[in-house]
């Protein structure tokens, strides 16, 4: 169990800016007005940020897309944890299949 | 207003599947990084550090002796801008929250900000909510990046089993969270998909999660009804 000092360096300068990105969402939203065009867009932004980084995974080939509609449809009505459970298997299956 | 223990319990029926989808990760993570020569400690310090698994992966792969530390550190400041755009959404809603945003901001992550903003719809993110869920995430992260590095050789093909499609389930499922009908949702999304899915067939590194989140909110200010920029330039004035 030990740390080498050039390993740790690493770290820490990965961690310092990684908190930046993660405090500096914080700093320009005090800044922001509150109402009008900048509103729009920061309401619109959780299902913008979620649909692109979903969707060059589940448009990298036919048994991801196949496994995405699944979930969509299967979301739906079932809540997260049985949705994800039924997303593996149909992603695992179709691997076992068709790879 | 619910109370905090109904708060607790909620934040960690919401966590439970993102944790389930991490652990397999972590183990790999782990295993990963005792393939680079990285020790448990190091490991562990990693985990806690940067707490941000997928800049995490990439740099146990690009990691060599001596320890390339500006390109590590500027690939997770690239990897991890995503944050900037999570975090600008997610501060009014937890501006009561006060000092303790500034530890809410450490501990954000992807899946504690999903379920938050998920949340936000319903109701009010307490302090509860989103510091039980986000530091179950943290405590599971280091235990399975760190029992990775003893254990992970098990899990060398993630994929085999699916379980890398675990995180698109648990987005597609909470994207749909955010639907507000055709009219307002379609642009968002539709601009968001395609400009994700072409910068990340031309342009390497994670930039397509920016180009495609830009994108969208672009869309939705474009295609906003004018009532209501309207309605709030009135607002302003009076």
């Amino acid at each position: 169990m030990s740390i080498d000092p050039i390993n740790f360096a690493a770290i820490l300068a990965m961690g310092a800016l990684t908190y930046f990105t993660r405090i500096l969402g914080f700093l320009i939203a005090d800044r922001l007005p509150k109402s009008g065009p900048v509103r729009v867009a920061l309401d619109a932004l959780p299902p913008a940020v979620l649909v692109a980084v979903i969707a060059p995974i589940v448009m990298a080939g036919p048994i991801e897309a196949i496994s995405g509609l699944v979930v969509l449809f299967v979301a739906l009505r079932l809540p997260l944890i049985a949705t994800v459970a039924i997303g593996v298997a149909v992603a695992a299956l179709l691997r076992l299949a068709f790879l | 207003m619910t109370s905090p223990l109904a708060d607790f319990r909620a934040g960690l029926v919401a966590v439970f599947p993102t944790v389930a989808a991490a652990v397999p990760f972590a183990l790999i993570l782990g295993q990963q990084a005792t393939a680079k020569g990285l020790t448990p400690a190091e490991m562990l310090a990693m985990s806690s550090i940067v707490f941000a698994g997928s800049s995490q992966l990439i740099a146990v792969g690009l990691w060599s002796m001596p320890a390339p530390i500006a390109a590590l550190a500027l690939m997770a400041f690239l990897v991890n801008l995503r944050h900037t755009l999570m975090g600008a959404s997610l501060s009014g809603k937890i501006a009561h929250f006060g000092r303790l945003r500034w530890l809410a901001a450490f501990l954000l992550t992807d899946e504690a900000w999903a379920l938050s903003e998920r949340r936000a719809i319903d109701q009010p993110i307490s302090r509860t909510f989103y510091f039980t869920v986000a530091l179950t995430m943290f405590f599971f992260w280091q235990t399975a990046s760190v029992l990775g590095t003893v254990f992970g050789t098990y899990l060398e093909h993630p994929e085999a089993w699916g379980l890398d499609f675990a995180f698109p389930a648990i987005f597609i499922a909470l994207a749909l969270g955010f639907w507000k009908g055709a009219r307002r949702s379609g642009p968002v999304l539709l601009a968001s998909a395609v400009v994700a899915v072409v910068v990340h067939a031309t342009v390497p590194g994670a930039w397509y999660v920016i180009a495609g989140a830009i994108a969208g909110i672009a869309a939705a200010v474009i295609t906003a009804p004018r009532a209501t920029a309207a309605t709030d330039a009135k607002e302003t004035t009076r």
